[in-house]
């Protein structure tokens, strides 16, 4: 019979420290990939960085030479257009959550944003071209940006959500106590003092959509020339580092290293700065 | 059977915060203690440090000694695990485990030191919910209904049962009734009353008139030192420093 | 004590003073103060009116997100009539798929995405679950900031970045040291058996849980960090180990929690696209082994989409989209309702 005044049993201790030791070893597990993978961006990636890869055309097959500057200068106008769609959204959605935030109404459209957020962006992209580029009957930047405006708009919604619950009460009660209509009160009071994490929320949106190929495969469609008509065919970084790493070229291999990292460090840049902003903010609001 | 408690130089940090400064305390077996004093004066502190709970936030440090019946329970060799077995805790909100039954929550604490066996298991949850006297209120429901869904204090005397079924030589109870109405604070006043016949119970409370009811000795902190250590009766009616005296008078605190 | 007197008071304020009565302009000014207010008063039908604008333009931008996930059922739904009349329910049980004879079955999609998903999920579950014990219960206070970080940036790398990846990293490893190996000491279980591509079901399968772990382990996260610390102390007390504690007071409460986050995790990696296009070898093909190549209901849009030159092609690929949309909205909602349930202070905390 088991008894308590017995030191603990060995299986007890050999269990404990068997479960420590996996979960550390899960936590190594997972990490490993990340080092695994920036260390080959940059390995490779570096390399093949240089000034005509960043301002020429892609070459033809065959030519050495050449680079994505068509893809950098497109990917930034797709981005641009998503965001131009997607942020005041996004936002608008955001406020009219946290400000009249009650009823059946919102929680569904709060429900609804977290189901949209995890619908595969590849269908995303087919909505998008049934509804502008099967219209127009031309693939397009302005789809392309529609596929990722759309794309934008739920977790934008939910973060300035989030962020605007966390203005306490006594701000909008003294902006509306000095007869401040309430819509300005919202933009120009509560809005603003939330501002900092609306921010993070459209960076974070940001990242997140700047390196969606699958939505751009059929609505952007990629080009492999200079276009800044946002009504054509228009090239995207992450389109050409998946035709280029698929294809069978060496020369276009190194391409698609160079675009990768200058894609993550775009990526990561903006995810950091999100870091930064947002753990500022809380040991601001432990002090 | 209880054990006596020996406490010496016992010093207690959060980060760089000092919170218990000196404190020396010898407590006789099968009695009840009884520590008081103002809100953050270290109280709640130092009935973790007599079963290592003090040490399970990363910020915390500690020196000194603590001797539980014979065995120093900071020397090193010796599991924390392996002190707190013996020792029964009881928080200040009650905290059952809310995915397990009545049953099981009394039952947790012997499955984990290996009694498995039907009969064993039985016997230790009737008893011990009988002695925490919550026995007749639950047993046509002990497997049927989760730990959550008592009242809160029936959930805090099942607390109690839980602590009791390991057969601990001490208990530490860290306001215990802070949390529940009148009654239910009568009731537990009442349990602890009972076990001191075969348990050593050291209680936290911020209610006075609770530790006269209930204690044998009284301890008084303030601003993380012992200030005055005697029989319960003469804390209340004779304290020798002035500052005891002030706070048992309600001038301040 | 008496009131002072004027000449109490300093001279400058006595200058001050004897200045504003000599002032009749600034005294008329302040009579005539109350003026702002009415201007406020007389332009409150139009403070009314732009509140109700504003109020009204938020709601259309909240009921946008209604509206696109409407418009994206109804053209997927639209598009699809075509193929939906053609082959009815047969189009799930189908196993051609001949864009050239128009015969379209979508069977082999469906296996290979719930295949590589269920590969991903075997994967990732344990590993997502360790790192966040890891995080919240174990590790040092200090790393938990750079590990939790760290398996953020993780769910920032794009998807073609870990496709990239893949081909040239995680495909050699497994061709030249991975495969051999298991079909050496697992052909048994016919799982690992037949040529050693490296590309192919277990490449995907692999790829899909690096990129699955970042979701389960941040909303398992989440849950654990929800447990309330009352729980872990009345274990602690009992004399437990920290695996005891973990067990009986942490992964007992989260539970639904974690099960929403692997579900989460679930349908990101049924909808995952080009990673898993560029290396599962689309060949759409029903095959036991995870060394074969396979095809998913995701990677077949990616690749046939913009080349479907007749409609009933592109209806039948719509209507695959169309089943990837259903399947991946029932798992999200049934994943949001369980974490909702958990962090928003339901079941744990109001038993606590």
């Amino acid at each position: 019979m088991p008894s308590l005044s017995k030191p603990l049993s060995p299986w007890r201790r050999i269990t404990n420290v068997a479960f420590i030791g996996l979960s550390a070893l899960a936590s190594v597990l997972v990490l490993a990939p990340l080092v695994a993978i920036f260390g080959y961006l940059l390995y490779k990636g570096i390399g093949s960085i240089n000034l005509a890869f960043l301002t020429k055309i892609p070459k033809p097959v065959g030519e050495s030479g050449g680079g994505m500057a068509n893809a950098i200068i497109g990917s930034v106008m797709i981005l641009g257009l998503g965001s131009i769609f997607g942020v005041p959204l996004g936002i608008g959605a955001g406020i009219y959550l946290a400000e009249f935030g009650h009823g059946k109404l919102v929680t569904l459209v709060r429900f609804t944003a977290d189901v949209l957020n995890g619908v595969p962006s590849i269908v995303v992209g087919i909505a998008a071209y049934t509804m502008v580029v099967l219209p127009q009957q031309h693939f397009s930047a302005f789809a392309g940006g529609v596929a990722l405006g759309i794309m934008m708009v739920p977790t934008i919604a939910r973060t300035t959500e989030e962020m605007l619950l966390m203005v306490p009460n006594t701000i909008r009660e003294a902006a509306l106590g000095l007869g401040i209509p309430q819509w300005r009160a919202t933009l120009q009071v509560t809005l603003r003092t939330a501002s900092k994490g609306v921010i993070t929320g459209c960076m974070l949106a940001f990242a997140r959509v700047a390196g969606e190929t699958a939505p751009l495969l059929f609505t952007a469609f990629g080009n492999q020339f200079w276009n800044v008509n946002p009504n054509q065919p228009t090239a995207a970084l992450p389109i050409q580092i998946f035709s280029y790493a698929i294809s069978p070229f060496d020369e276009w291999h190194k391409q698609a290293w160079a675009g990768a990292l200058i894609l993550i460090v775009l990526i990561v840049a903006a995810v950091s700065a999100v870091r930064i902003v947002t753990s500022r903010g809380t040991m601001a609001n432990n002090a | 059977m209880g054990v006596g408690i020996e406490v010496r130089d016992l010093n207690a940090w959060f980060g760089k915060a000092q919170i218990l400064k000196e404190v020396n305390m010898t407590v006789g077996p099968n009695a009840v203690t009884a520590v008081i004093g103002p809100s953050g004066c270290g109280k709640s502190t130092y009935v973790r440090c007599l079963n290592r709970m003090h040490e399970t936030n990363p910020d915390a440090k500690l020196t000194g000694s603590v001797k539980v019946g014979d065995k120093e329970i900071y020397e090193s060799g010796i599991d924390a695990v392996d002190v707190r077995r013996k020792i029964g805790m009881v928080f200040q909100k009650p905290n059952p485990f809310p995915t397990m039954s009545i049953y099981d929550n009394v039952a947790a604490g012997l499955r984990l030191n290996g009694f498995n066996k039907r009969h064993e298991l039985d016997a230790a949850v009737e008893g011990s919910l009988k002695m925490a006297a919550l026995w007749d209120e639950v047993k046509d429901v002990l497997k049927k209904k989760s730990g959550a869904s008592l009242s809160g204090g029936q959930q805090q005397r099942l607390c109690i049962a839980r602590a009791l079924a390991v057969q601990p030589e001490l208990l530490l109870m860290d306001e215990p009734a802070s949390a529940l109405d009148p009654i239910s604070t009568g009731k537990i006043e009442e349990l602890i009353f009972q076990l001191k016949t075969q348990y050593t119970v050291v209680i936290v409370t911020h209610n006075m008139q609770q530790a006269a009811r209930v204690a044998d000795y009284t301890g008084f902190f303030l601003m993380g030192k012992l200030i005055e250590f005697d029989k319960t009766e003469k804390i209340f009616t004779t304290p020798s420093d002035k500052r005891t005296e002030d706070y048992i008078t309600g001038r301040f605190g | 004590m008496s009131t002072p007197t004027e000449s109490d008071l300093p001279r400058l304020l006595r200058i001050d003073t004897h200045v504003a009565t000599a002032a009749d302009n600034a005294a008329v000014e302040r009579a005539e103060l109350p003026v702002v207010p009415r201007i406020v008063l007389h332009s409150s039908p139009i403070s009314k009116w732009l509140d109700w604008v504003f109020r009204n333009l938020l709601l259309l931008c909240s009921l946008s997100v209604l509206g696109v996930m409407g418009i994206i059922f109804y053209e997927l739904t639209s598009r699809s009539k075509l193929s939906i009349a053609k082959f009815g329910l047969h189009f799930f049980t189908g196993q051609t798929w001949d864009p050239v004879a128009g015969d379209f079955g979508a069977l082999p999609f469906i296996y290979g995405t719930l295949l590589s998903s269920v590969v991903a999920l075997l994967l990732a579950v344990p590993l997502a679950v360790g790192v966040a014990i890891f995080v919240t219960e174990l590790c040092p206070r200090m790393l938990r900031g750079v590990i939790s970080f760290t398996v953020e940036l993780l769910a920032a790398i794009p998807s073609v970045i870990y496709g990239l990846w893949g081909i040239f990293v995680l495909v050699p490893i497994l061709r030249l040291q991975v495969q051999p190996w298991l079909s050496k000491y697992g052909a048994w279980t016919g799982l690992f058996t037949g040529p050693a591509y490296g590309i192919g079901m277990l490449a995907a399968g692999i790829i899909l849980a690096i990129m699955i772990v970042p979701i389960i382990a941040s909303i398992t996260r989440e849950v654990l960090v929800a447990v309330p610390q009352s729980q872990r102390e009345a274990v602690l007390a009992l004399g437990a180990t920290r695996w005891e504690m973990v067990r009986m007071a942490v992964l007992r409460n989260a539970r639904a929690g974690i099960m929403g986050g692997i579900i989460l995790g679930l349908g990101r990696a049924i909808g995952e696209t080009m990673a898993v296009t560029m290396l599962i070898g689309n060949r759409p093909e029903i095959a036991k082994s995870l060394f074969a190549p396979g095809y998913t209901m995701a990677s077949v849009i990616a690749n046939e989409f913009s080349e479907a030159t007749d409609d009933l092609y592109l209806s039948a690929l719509v209507e695959i989209g169309l089943a990837l949309l259903i399947v991946t909205v029932i798992v999200n909602a049934c994943a949001r309702l369980l974490v909702w349930s958990i962090t928003r202070g339901s079941s744990v905390r109001s038993h606590a």
